[in-house]
Formats: structure tokens, C-alpha cells, sequence
């Protein structure tokens, strides 16, 4: 199962709307991405709950239909 | 669904092994990329690690996302800590983090810090 890249974004952005977000579709193949999201609501948050937010973000997605993204985090610098 | 039977597995597991990884696969025989990376960065670094193998069990496999509230596998837990999937293990190695992180919680590594 795949899922388009502008959905991903679509769905970081509609939670974190200030999110900088930049999808690379890995294999051009619209299932391996690799995804970096940088957002203000990520200050002062651990590396695993800034993954858990975005995978929070997707709805379910992460693990199921999206097993192939890659995620970078960070904060605006 | 986390059945308390398989939380106590899991949670016996990462109390008797100081650095385990729940993977797809084996360490010498990887069946999913993410697995097959953070297998890499482990051994690179030089660290003993327990692997346990999702694939053969599934209540382990669906119950472990629950556990560490992580959707995804390979999960690594070091005395008895969730660290992370690939994404994060691998940053935490090009950062340093890793070593730093594996020698405050004094954890055997087999290279040195300059690494």
C-alpha cells in the first residue's frame, strides 16, 4: 500500500501548521520517502516524542499503509 | 491488542539484556531494510546486543508498538529505555549520540569515542 507524497504533507501540515515539511519519494516507486518536518511545537521535545507528533499526525498511517518513511526532525533554526 | 502475558515478555526481555533489539529478522539474516541498518550501526559500534525476532511472533510483533507506543520496527531499548527506531539510532550515531548515550549508561563498546 502507498500513499501520495502530498497527503503526508497535507496531514503534518493540518497539525502543525507553521511545519516546514520536505518529502523526497526514495525509489520513485510512491512508497519509500524519506521526510523532514522542522515546527516550533517540536522545542523543547525529545527525538521520540517529535517522531511520535508527526506519527500522531498521520492517523494510524505510520506502520501500516507508510512503512517505508524515513523521518527527520527538528525545530526552525 | 497488549495482552498482559506478552507485555510481561517483553517487559522481562528488556529487563535481563541491557541493550535488545526487536527486529524483522536476525542480525545475519535481516528481512526488512530498517532492521538491516540499525543491525549495522549496532555492530559498527561494537556493542552486544540481544535481537528478538517479531516475525516469529505476532503477539509480540503487534504488541511491542503498543508497549513503546511506536508504530513501527525495529525498536531498540537499552537498559531497559526505549531509544528509538532507525530514523533516530541512525541520527543518534552521525551525531555522536549513540556513543555518549551507550557509555553514560555504561554499556561495553568496542571502539573508541573518536568513532
Amino acid at each position: 500500500m502507498a500513499m501520495e507524497a502530498g497527503e503526508i504533507e497535507r496531514l503534518i501540515k493540518e497539525t502543525f501548521p507553521d511545519a516546514e515539511v520536505t518529502i523526497e519519494d526514495l525509489r520513485g516507486d510512491g512508497d519509500h520517502y524519506a521526510c523532514h518536518v522542522l515546527s516550533s511545537a517540536f522545542e523543547g521535545k525529545t527525538r521520540i516524542q517529535q517522531h511520535q507528533m508527526v506519527y500522531a499526525a498521520l492517523q494510524g498511517r505510520m506502520g501500516t499503509e507508510l512503512h517505508a518513511l524515513a523521518l527527520q526532525t527538528g525545530t526552525p533554526s | 491488542m497488549l495482552d498482559d502475558n506478552t507485555r510481561q515478555r517483553i517487559q522481562d526481555e528488556i529487563d535481563s539484556t541491557d541493550v535488545v533489539l526487536f527486529m524483522k529478522g536476525t542480525p545475519v539474516f535481516p528481512q526488512c531494510g530498517f532492521s538491516a541498518a540499525v543491525v549495522g550501526v549496532l555492530s559498527h559500534v561494537g556493542v552486544k546486543f540481544k535481537s528478538i525476532n517479531v516475525l516469529e511472533d505476532p503477539a509480540v510483533r503487534e504488541g511491542i508498538k503498543e508497549f513503546s507506543n511506536w508504530p513501527t520496527i525495529p525498536q531498540l531499548y537499552v537498559k531497559n529505555e526505549f531509544v528509538g527506531g532507525c530514523d533516530i539510532i541512525r541520527e543518534m550515531y552521525e551525531t555522536g549520540e549513540l556513543l555518549e548515550m551507550l557509555n553514560t549508561k555504561g554499556i561495553d563498546v568496542q571502539i573508541g569515542e573518536e568513532a
